[in-house]
């Protein structure tokens, strides 16, 4: 009785444990509000680089490309486990525009609007066209005109509060193209001694935003079949540098993955006396996650290194927890005294402490994750507040591609925080009861009211 | 003394206290007997071992050398679940400084051994007996008024009884007090001894520590405690 009777009155009525409640409130809101908008910049990065390029790609690094991918994209939309796979070629162009202030070498990507939208986030990205991505590269005032998209952040600029200038009507703007043809081997292709290059006009009929500040500040997006046609890749047996393939929802990214590389091997042992086999070999077979590696790996870094920070944090946290319980229980070691004299036992007086550490430690955890997830879900209001009054922004929208601070934090972080403070808290009260309860009691009574 | 009459016997107890090197020998093989229903003092100076004495006779501690028996049972055999029911049931403790629990009430400080000796749900069962035992107690030491005062609400001859109310809640054969006037000025210091002598008459065996060989002389026996042994009756 008293077991139970005993925690609850130590909780009640005493101010300093109010204090103790606060703390572990404090250190637990943080520890979720931190950890919540870290993760969250990080997955929704990965999912935007995810939604770019599907779930697995078979591509190579050369500006060459490899033949004969209509017959493996054939083999593949056979497979049972494929949704749909999408023929990529990626390449540089000069770039010029009347409109634009940047022009150069950008990076030019050629797609098959109908098979990209199924395989990538493309349709989502579009803005002019987002309810009609087939025609992605249909300029709305004439659709018969070879479109082009264009990354977002190379022509629409944005408001403080990082919303898009969008206009209303499609600008009638025109880009000029201009590609250099390689041969099958690689070389550029001349005519007589000077080097030939493709150009072409397009007329910009779009412009996609990926949330990928790279992607969106250069690409532009060309028809497929055109892009093959001013790089030279239509020629002969036609050529793309990369297929885009998405799975049936739910599978087994890795297993397929796997088994995407089995049905490649295949295919090239099967074509290799075809011609130009030998551009077989520069092509590799990935997941989205090691094909983005390069992308992904820094940020992930950084996450580490955060979360080492916030590790460091949440050591420091532990440890004002469990100085404040060695505090309190250093208070009331006469209590332990007390206890024993009257014959409590040395079990039955730990476990009041820890009743005790563990309600503060669950009454403060609790109203910690209230709290903090409360202002996650207000935290995008709250900075919208800050803005419109004070002008003050966490990230400058107008430089940053992070439209939303990440507000949901999930069910595994908060219930980890969770477990970890409340242990804190009966860690915290364990050493310094059991040190009362084992250092002999008489030591305690003989001295006075502390 | 009658032998069939002791209720408990010390004999042969040391104990040293060890301070880095150098060594502290407090009780040197002290003997003694209490009688059931005896009031005993026991007096010396300041650091003789008197309440060092006290909580090896409770139980609190334990000896170097030497035992304690409890009506024939020698405490040393005891396990540590036998020996908390021991200090719970048979020995009741007041200290110099009362020792309250500060966040209970008066009645729930004196039913605290109450709640100890039974299980939480034995409590249910005693519950309405013990708290009407409690009220009774603190109506015979003149506190029925102050139940529910916390102690820090109270004066120091007032928390005293309280603590003298905890000690006998349990009806413990003997009642250790260690200075328990000691703390209180001497017309409150009085009452409590009052206290005590009214204890006595009704039978309890008392074993009271004290400096002062005044109030000493309330007690059936007095015993001095002189370089770790019982040097006068
Ligand atoms: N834990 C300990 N470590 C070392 N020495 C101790 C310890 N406890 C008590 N002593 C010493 O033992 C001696 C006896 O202490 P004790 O408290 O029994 O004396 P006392 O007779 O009750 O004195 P007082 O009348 O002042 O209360 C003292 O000198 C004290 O300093
Ligand atoms: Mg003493």
């Amino acid at each position: 009785m008293y077991k139970v009777f005993l925690p609850l009155r130590f909780f009640l009525k005493r101010k300093i444990t109010y204090l103790a409640v606060i703390a572990v409130t404090l250190c637990v809101f943080t520890v979720v509000v931190v950890m919540t908008v870290m993760n969250g910049l990080v997955t929704d990065f990965v999912d935007k680089n995810h939604a770019f390029v599907g779930d697995c790609i078979v591509g190579t690094d050369s500006l060459v490309g490899f033949g004969w991918y209509e017959d493996f994209l054939d083999e593949l939309r056979q497979a049972d486990f494929v949704y749909a796979a999408s023929p990529v070629i990626k390449t540089f162009g000069l770039v010029k525009s009347e409109s634009s202030s940047k022009s150069g070498a950008l990076p030019v990507m050629g797609i098959d609007a109908v098979e990209h939208i199924k395989v990538t986030g493309f349709a989502s990205a579009l803005h002019y066209r987002k309810d009609s991505p087939l025609l992605a590269f249909a300029p709305q005032y004439d659709s018969t005109l070879p479109g082009c998209v264009i990354g977002i952040d190379l022509l629409v600029n944005r408001e403080s509060d990082g919303q898009y200038i969008q206009s209303s009507l499609l600008p009638r703007w025109v880009y000029s193209v201009t590609c250099f043809p390689l041969t099958a081997r690689g070389a550029l292709i001349k005519s007589g001694t000077s080097l030939s290059a493709n150009s072409k006009i397009f007329y910009y009929s779009d412009n996609a935003e990926t949330g990928l500040a790279k992607i969106d500040s250069g690409m532009i997006y060309l028809a497929l079949g055109q892009l093959q046609e001013i790089c030279g890749m239509a020629a002969e047996s036609k050529r793309a540098t990369a297929i885009f393939i998405k799975f049936n929802p739910g599978s087994d990214v890795e297993r397929c993955t796997e088994k995407v590389a089995r049905m490649w091997a295949d295919f090239t042992l099967r074509y290799s006396d075809k011609s130009q086999s030998w551009l077989f070999d520069t092509v590799t077979v990935a997941d989205w996650k090691s094909y983005c590696r390069e992308t992904i790996a820094p940020m992930e870094k950084e996450q580490t290194m955060m979360m080492m920070l916030f590790a460091m944090v949440g050591i420091i946290t532990i440890f004002i927890i469990f100085v404040v319980f060695y505090m309190i229980v250093a208070h009331k070691s006469k209590d332990i005294g007390i206890l024993k004299s009257i014959g409590a036992g040395e079990f039955a007086i730990l476990g009041i402490f820890l009743r005790f550490a563990a309600l503060i430690g669950i009454t403060g955890s609790a109203a910690g994750l209230v709290l903090g997830v409360l202002f996650l879900r207000k935290i995008n209001n709250l900075e919208d507040w800050l803005f419109a009054n004070f002008q003050w922004q966490l990230w400058d929208r107008s430089v940053y591609a992070i439209g939303d601070i990440p507000d949901s934090s999930g069910v595994i972080l908060p219930t980890v925080v969770f477990i970890c403070a409340v242990s804190a808290c009966i860690i915290g009260a364990f050493l310094p009861t059991l040190r009362g309860v084992i250092k002999k009691c008489v030591d305690i009574l003989r001295v006075n009211e502390l | 003394m009658n032998k069939n009459n002791c209720i408990m016997n010390c004999s042969g107890i040391c104990k040293t206290y060890q301070m880095g090197a150098a060594r502290l020998e407090v009780l040197k093989g002290l003997d003694l007997s209490v009688a059931s229903g005896e009031f005993l003092a026991i007096v010396g100076s300041s650091g003789s071992g008197k309440s060092t004495l006290l909580h090896i006779m409770g139980a609190l501690d334990k000896p170097d050398k030497g035992s304690v028996s409890f009506n024939g049972t020698d405490l040393s055999r005891l396990g540590r679940g036998r020996l908390n029911a021991f200090r719970n049931k048979n020995i009741g403790f007041v200290f110099q400084f009362y020792h309250l629990l500060d966040e209970l009430t008066l009645l729930e400080n004196v039913l605290l051994p109450r709640m100890v000796s039974v299980g939480t749900l034995g409590w249910a069962k005693v519950r309405k007996g013990a708290r009407k035992a409690a009220k009774e107690l603190l109506e015979r030491l003149s506190l029925a008024d102050r139940a529910a005062h916390k102690p820090y609400q109270l004066s120091g001859g007032q928390r005293q009884r309280a603590a003298i109310a905890r000690a006998l809640i349990n009806g413990p054969d003997i009642l250790l007090a260690d200075e328990p006037t000691g703390n209180l000025d001497s017309e409150t210091g009085n009452g409590i001894l009052k206290v005590f002598n009214e204890l006595h008459r009704a039978g309890q065996t008392i074993v009271m520590v004290t400096h002062d060989e005044k109030i000493a002389a309330i007690a059936d026996r007095t015993i001095e405690l002189v370089d770790g042994r019982v040097s006068a009756e």
